[in-house]
């Protein structure tokens, strides 16, 4: 298997280099973040007949930038009731949660930072520290609109989580493999190479599609719920519980909540572009295939997912909490088990 | 710091507790300065208790040193939504009173703009009931439109919300030149979106599912507290002012009663009474429809003004139909140009008092939607 990391390739590995690899998905975070809040204010204009930040430079594309300044200039303010320690902590470790993600995310075929052969594992178990930060702040914060918020990010947490790793666990069956770049490189080829339409392999796959297909919708409703957006931002809830688990906070610790959950956006959608999009391939075989078109593939497929979990923040109404639970135990979850059952045995007498 | 003691937990002694949450009178979600304080189970509401009064301004007070004309004004600070409805039943009082005969053009003009403001109501109330249930583009898509609404009524008044518009026995501003095709305008406007709104939300399987079968209002507790207006008329009862006591000159026009049907969801719920208003906005197209087409043009719509209004001893009740239910005014004479008494009687306030009896049992997310489907209005709740 040919490496997965150029820049250990062309400078080896030692102390600079693993600074570097490290700040390259911080940077790209960071970069990605300001364009993702600019988009979801664009977007949300042009569904709403509105023109959106107009202002802060040309069509108001430094609005993000102005955003965050405004919120670091903010006063830091730790409510005398909460537990300050936890207060603290909880945004820290809800980007920190988001942030390690990236370490598995193939970027391209000459660029994963950490190439883990149990990928996919890692993003889930890594995911899951977001939550316990939410649980932190809701429950350190002190305030009754908080703990509510942070209780029912629990209850949402064990919900989607079983869903999501059952959709991930077929493709896993079908690939033979949890290392994330080796998912993309099997489905090297053509469109119809990828997951979402069976995978590479004789015209047999036909039998499957229909189940790659319901476990990749199901796994992006699971995976808006996990980024806590419409219509799962449950945990949030504005209309009853003003903002959830994050009432209290302000300043820099916002803008962390608020820089993690688009890391989180790109992450799951990073994780849905691997497993069912073919990663950083190129969807017409070998037309603008290689590890620097992989980025290019990688981010525009991501990209899209993301524009879709914007749309779909702006046109549908938000779930209860006893709704997700239900969608997620009785509908997703059987579903996505049919659905790898069906997996499996293809699989098997392949 | 408190210093750290060490707890012996009795694990079999533990026992659930109910939570006690303030909600309000700043909250996103309170329709302003209401403050409700809930008991919760968990999510469920076990109690609803409302608090008023934090935009109390002693409206029925104040009246009492104010005379009759001064008074317009300060009823269109009741209900700030839909201020033209407001000032009807009073200057109704006041003519009744009087003895004044109101013009013909006077009456339709009056029709029209009170029920321009009704359809600007509703799509405040079924936006802001969207947003409630986390929909936040169909609440830009009404105010979009309410905006045309505005500017007709700003036209003809010279205000955007707090019109002082109505006078006993006329109306201040004539009709404008292109007065007509703007109506006309607006309500295919109102239609329109009122299609798109009906796809994109009403019809939404996951609005359908958070307000169907939630906050059931059965006709007889309606009756009971004293309910009116789309509340009402959401359990399925066909009460409206408009035409079991036709004032002015409703008897003229063909319009229906839209209730509570029950096509999706139990009769009384959320999405009925939300449904209500959607058809009410259409009906209220209607009825414009029919008075531009019979409104007569000439006339002067100031003409039959008194100059000087001193009521005769004595003491009168009206009502007329708000948006939001039979908002009345008690006026009692004593033969002055001031009132001895006034009261009003308030559709918001008297819908809100159902509340705790429709939301217990219910989770706290549905609190909030019980509350945005009875579409109340602090000002006029707290006058």
């Amino acid at each position: 298997m040919q490496s997965t990391n150029f820049i250990w390739d062309l400078f080896g590995v030692n102390l600079l280099t693993v600074v570097a690899v490290v700040a390259l998905p911080l940077g790209f975070v960071l970069i990605y973040a300001l364009v993702a809040i600019l988009a979801e204010l664009k977007i949300s204009a042009w569904i709403q007949e509105r023109l959106g930040p107009m202002r802060t430079g040309p069509y108001g594309i430094l609005q993000p930038v102005a955003e965050v300044i405004k919120l670091l200039q903010k006063e830091d303010i730790t409510p005398d009731a909460s537990s300050k320690l936890l207060y603290n902590l909880a945004p820290f470790i809800i980007f920190s949660g988001a942030y390690a993600a990236f370490a598995v995310i193939p970027f391209s075929s000459a660029f994963m930072p950490a190439n883990i052969n149990v990928g996919l594992f890692y993003v889930f178990a890594i995911g899951s520290i977001s939550a316990m930060g939410i649980v932190m702040g809701g429950w350190a914060s002190s305030n009754k609109y908080s703990l509510m918020g942070a209780m029912r990010s629990v209850s949402q947490l064990i919900s989607y989580e079983i869903p999501a790793a059952m959709a991930v666990l077929s493709i896993v069956v079908l690939s033979s493999s949890m290392n994330m770049q080796e998912i993309s490189h099997a489905q090297t080829g053509y469109f119809w190479d990828w997951y979402l339409f069976g995978g590479p392999g004789s015209w047999t796959k036909v039998f499957i599609i229909p189940f790659t297909i319901t476990l990749a919708i199901a796994y992006f409703i699971a995976s808006l719920a996990e980024t806590n957006r419409v219509p799962f931002d449950i945990p949030e809830g504005e209309s009853e519980l003003v903002a959830g688990f994050h009432t209290e906070y302000g300043g820099i610790k916002f803008a962390m909540f608020y820089f993690a959950e688009y890391a989180n956006m790109f992450v799951v959608s990073a994780i849905f572009t691997t497993i069912f999009l073919g990663g950083w391939n190129s969807p017409f075989g070998e037309f603008l295939q290689g590890p620097g078109w992989g980025v290019m593939w990688f981010i525009l497929k991501s990209f899209s997912i993301v524009f879709v979990q914007i749309w779909v923040r702006w046109t549908l109404p938000r779930f209860r909490v006893d709704q997700l639970m239900y969608l997620g135990w009785k509908v997703l979850l059987p579903v996505s088990f049919i659905c790898f059952f069906a997996i499996s045995l293809f699989v098997m007498f392949k | 710091m408190s210093e750290k003691k060490k707890i012996d937990i009795e694990y079999s002694q533990l026992d659930s507790e109910r939570m006690r949450i303030n909600v309000g009178p700043q909250h996103p979600s309170t329709h302003g300065v209401l403050r409700l304080e809930v008991e919760v189970d968990g999510e469920i509401v076990t109690d609803v208790v409302p608090h008023l009064g934090y935009l109390h301004r002693s409206f029925e007070k104040h009246c009492e040193y104010m005379t009759y004309p001064q008074i317009i004004p300060y009823i269109d600070r009741m209900d700030y939504i839909s201020a033209m409805n407001n000032e009807w039943p009073y200057v109704m009082a006041l003519e009744k009173m009087l003895d004044v005969k109101v013009p013909e053009k006077v009456e339709y003009l009056r029709v029209i703009v009170a029920e321009l403001n009704r359809i600007a109501n509703h799509q405040i109330a079924v936006a802001t009931f969207g947003l409630d249930a986390g929909a936040f583009t169909p609440f830009l898509f009404y105010f979009r439109d309410r905006e045309y609404i505005i500017w007709i009524l700003e036209k003809l008044s010279g205000a955007r919300l707090l019109y002082n518009y109505f006078r006993v026995g006329g109306v201040a501003g004539d009709v404008y030149p292109t007065f007509k095709e703007e109506c006309h305008d607006v309500i295919a406007k109102v239609r329109k979106t009122n299609a798109e709104v009906m796809n994109l939300l009403i019809h939404n399987n996951i609005f359908i599912k958070r307000t169907a079968g939630v906050g059931i209002l059965t006709p007889d507790v309606a009756i009971n507290y004293g309910c009116s207006g789309p509340v009402l008329r959401g359990s399925g009862m066909a009460h409206d002012l408009r035409r079991d006591e036709p004032y002015s000159i409703y008897d003229r026009f063909d319009f229906d009663i839209p209730v509570g049907k029950g096509e999706v969801g139990v009769v009384g719920d959320c999405w009925n009474r939300n449904m209500v208003r959607m058809h009410e906005m259409e009906q209220s197209c209607r009825i414009i429809e029919q008075a531009l087409e019979q409104m007569p043009m000439e006339g002067d719509v100031t003409a039959a003004i008194p100059k000087r209004i001193k009521l005769p001893k004595g003491e009168i009740y009206s009502r007329a139909e708000n948006p939001k239910g039979e908002l009345g005014f008690y006026i009692v004479s004593n033969g002055t140009d001031k009132p001895e008494r006034l009261k009003a009687r308030g559709p918001s306030f008297v819908n809100l008092s159902v509340i705790p009896e429709i939301s217990k049992g219910y989770m706290f997310a549905d609190l909030i939607l019980i509350l945005g489907s009875i579409d109340i209005v602090l000002g006029e709740v707290d006058r």
